[in-house]
């Protein structure tokens, strides 16, 4: 008894915080979006308005799509770095992860600068073609954005996995006449998937619910966050802003949830 | 027969130096750029500071508050996040699973929706709405997860159950183990913690944006700002400040994390 005495004691400086500042705020938010002139229906209006949908089916694309693009690209880069041993390679691990501390904002900026209006691809592609690429200030700005943001933690969740990896299996499965992608689909795939699920869904949040590169990119990209964001800046549509920004954090919770619910690891999504 | 497996690891290398080549050369653009007279004219214009010792005129507000955020996030979190790490460590039951699960669901819900709550919560109390300290308290909702599992993760791989018996049997109350028992053998969790919550903490934007107000700009809001409104090179020489009170930051968090593992072997 005095134990428990004691440790409802010790969290309760974090409950508080957690309730006064997380619990409740949110708690009006819920109230705030059936606040509006449709009342309570205003939760399910946003659900069938093409608009508000649109908007979140984009976010979903995108985030899905930065969510593989992440996977393929980590996974091999991840699976190498980790095995093959080359002079230089600390330095390229170093190089990869150094990124990962970067905000969104930043990382918008870097977009800018390679696929802007001066940026290195339209100088590049203008001296080979003669035409300007750049592409930065829309959906495909935000997917290289995205994918930036995401490949140096998945590579480092990545090599983390592959290290408890056991080769004598591959070895194995080789002797046994495995081709190179037999071993791979049948024997490292199995074994890293829920690491893989971990990570893809901290990236599917990430983008999901990033803010800072799509606004250094553009106000006008039809993403959730932005929509979000105008809705409650520019036509001070209270409701309808904490309708979506529930939905919106139902969605990423719910990603994170069903990835721990299928591995069993902790995952939460990053900054 | 000895082709195959040496063009497979030609292609995965190139697979790696391409992937560090889009997640460097950005970064090098943007640091050159910072340095650089013209951008547009390019190196041939000359090197120069000018641009960093403008943005340090300009912006030097936003890093002292980012720093005085960050650092203050710090002290709340360790002060609240410790005793709270040290419960679910020793009472692992269905209560204390649900409030870890809790305290996580501010890093799990985007930073937009937390913020707009806030806003619409606190926002009218004036006082409290314009000072930094409404800053500070979306950083913590953000950053507390993050110093609890430092903690935890420490404070589960040692024997806690028999140093505090041992303490309790040399007759030292619940108080005094704490401070004598808990806190020094938690050290590296804290400073790890406190590694991961300042990099967080000055680079959060998504809640910052929000809760931001004019007297108020942190370091990425003024980042923003000058993205929006400035020449390429101020944006650069500003990333390039920023970029510089990162890197101590990473290399502490590498050799805390190094220190770490050779100390649990």
């Amino acid at each position: 008894m005095r134990s428990s005495a004691r440790s409802l004691l010790l969290t309760l400086p974090a409950l508080a915080v957690f309730s006064a500042f997380w619990l409740l705020p949110m708690a009006r938010l819920c109230a705030v979006g059936a606040s509006g002139p449709q009342g309570i229906a205003a939760y399910w209006l946003v659900l069938v308005d093409p608009r508000y949908m649109r908007s979140l089916l984009a976010t979903v694309a995108l985030s899905v799509a930065v969510t593989l693009a992440a996977l393929v690209v980590s996974g091999f880069t991840g699976f190498f770095l980790q095995r093959q041993r080359f002079p230089g390679r600390t330095l390229l691990v170093a190089l990869l992860s150094f990124p990962l501390a970067f905000p969104g904002v930043v990382v918008g900026f870097l977009v800018i600068l390679l696929a802007g209006r001066q940026g290195l691809l339209a100088a590049v592609t203008e001296w080979l073609t003669g035409d300007r690429l750049v592409f930065a200030y829309g959906m495909g700005g935000l997917f290289m954005g995205y994918l930036y943001f995401s490949i140096p933690r998945t590579i480092l969740t990545v090599m983390a996995n592959v290290e408890k990896l056991d080769p004598s299996l591959e070895e194995a499965a080789r002797t046994l006449g495995a081709s190179p992608l037999q071993v791979m689909t049948d024997v490292i795939l199995p074994a890293l998937m829920p690491a893989l699920i971990a990570a893809g869904a901290i990236c599917f949040a990430t983008s999901m619910g990033a803010f800072g590169t799509a606004f250094t990119l553009a106000t006008q990209i039809d993403v959730l966050p932005i929509t979000i964001y105008n809705e409650f800046t520019n036509y001070a549509n209270f409701s309808i802003a904490a309708v979506l920004s529930l939905i919106l954090g139902l969605v990423t919770w719910l990603a994170l949830a069903l990835a721990r619910q299928l591995t069993g690891t902790q995952a939460a999504a990053a900054a | 027969m000895r082709a195959l497996p040496a063009l497979r690891f030609q292609l995965q290398l190139a697979l790696a130096l391409a992937t560090a080549a889009f997640m460097i050369v950005p970064v090098v653009v943007s640091v050159l750029a910072g340095v650089t007279e013209n951008y547009f004219v390019g190196w041939r214009s000359g090197l120069t500071l000018r641009w960093l010792s403008e943005v340090w005129a300009m912006y030097q507000s936003t890093v002292w508050l980012s720093l005085r955020i960050a650092m203050a996030c710090v002290v709340v979190t360790a002060l609240i996040g410790l005793p709270a790490a040290y419960v679910l460590c020793r009472h692992a039951t269905r209560a204390t699973r649900l409030l870890e699960e809790l305290l996580v669901l501010p890093v799990a819900v985007p930073g937009l929706a937390t913020a707009l709550a806030l806003i619409l919560t606190y926002g009218r109390w004036q006082a409290l709405r314009t000072s930094w300290l409404f800053i500070l308290v979306g950083h913590v909702l953000f950053t507390l997860p993050f110093m609890t599992r430092a903690c935890l993760a420490v404070l589960a791989a040692i024997d806690l159950d028999a140093l505090e018996e041992a303490a309790a049997t040399l007759g030292a109350g619940f108080g005094e183990r704490f401070r004598t028992v808990v806190v020094p053998n938690a050290m590296p969790g804290i400073v790890a913690g406190a590694l991961t919550v300042l990099t967080l903490s000055v680079g959060e934007f998504n809640l910052t944006w929000m809760l931001h107000t004019p007297l108020t700009q942190t370091l990425p809001v003024g980042l923003a700002d000058s993205y929006a409104s400035m020449r390429l090179e101020i944006a650069s020489a500003y990333t390039l400040i920023f970029l510089l009170m990162l890197l101590p930051l990473l290399v502490g968090v590498q050799v805390v994390a190094r220190r770490f593992v050779a100390g649990s072997r």
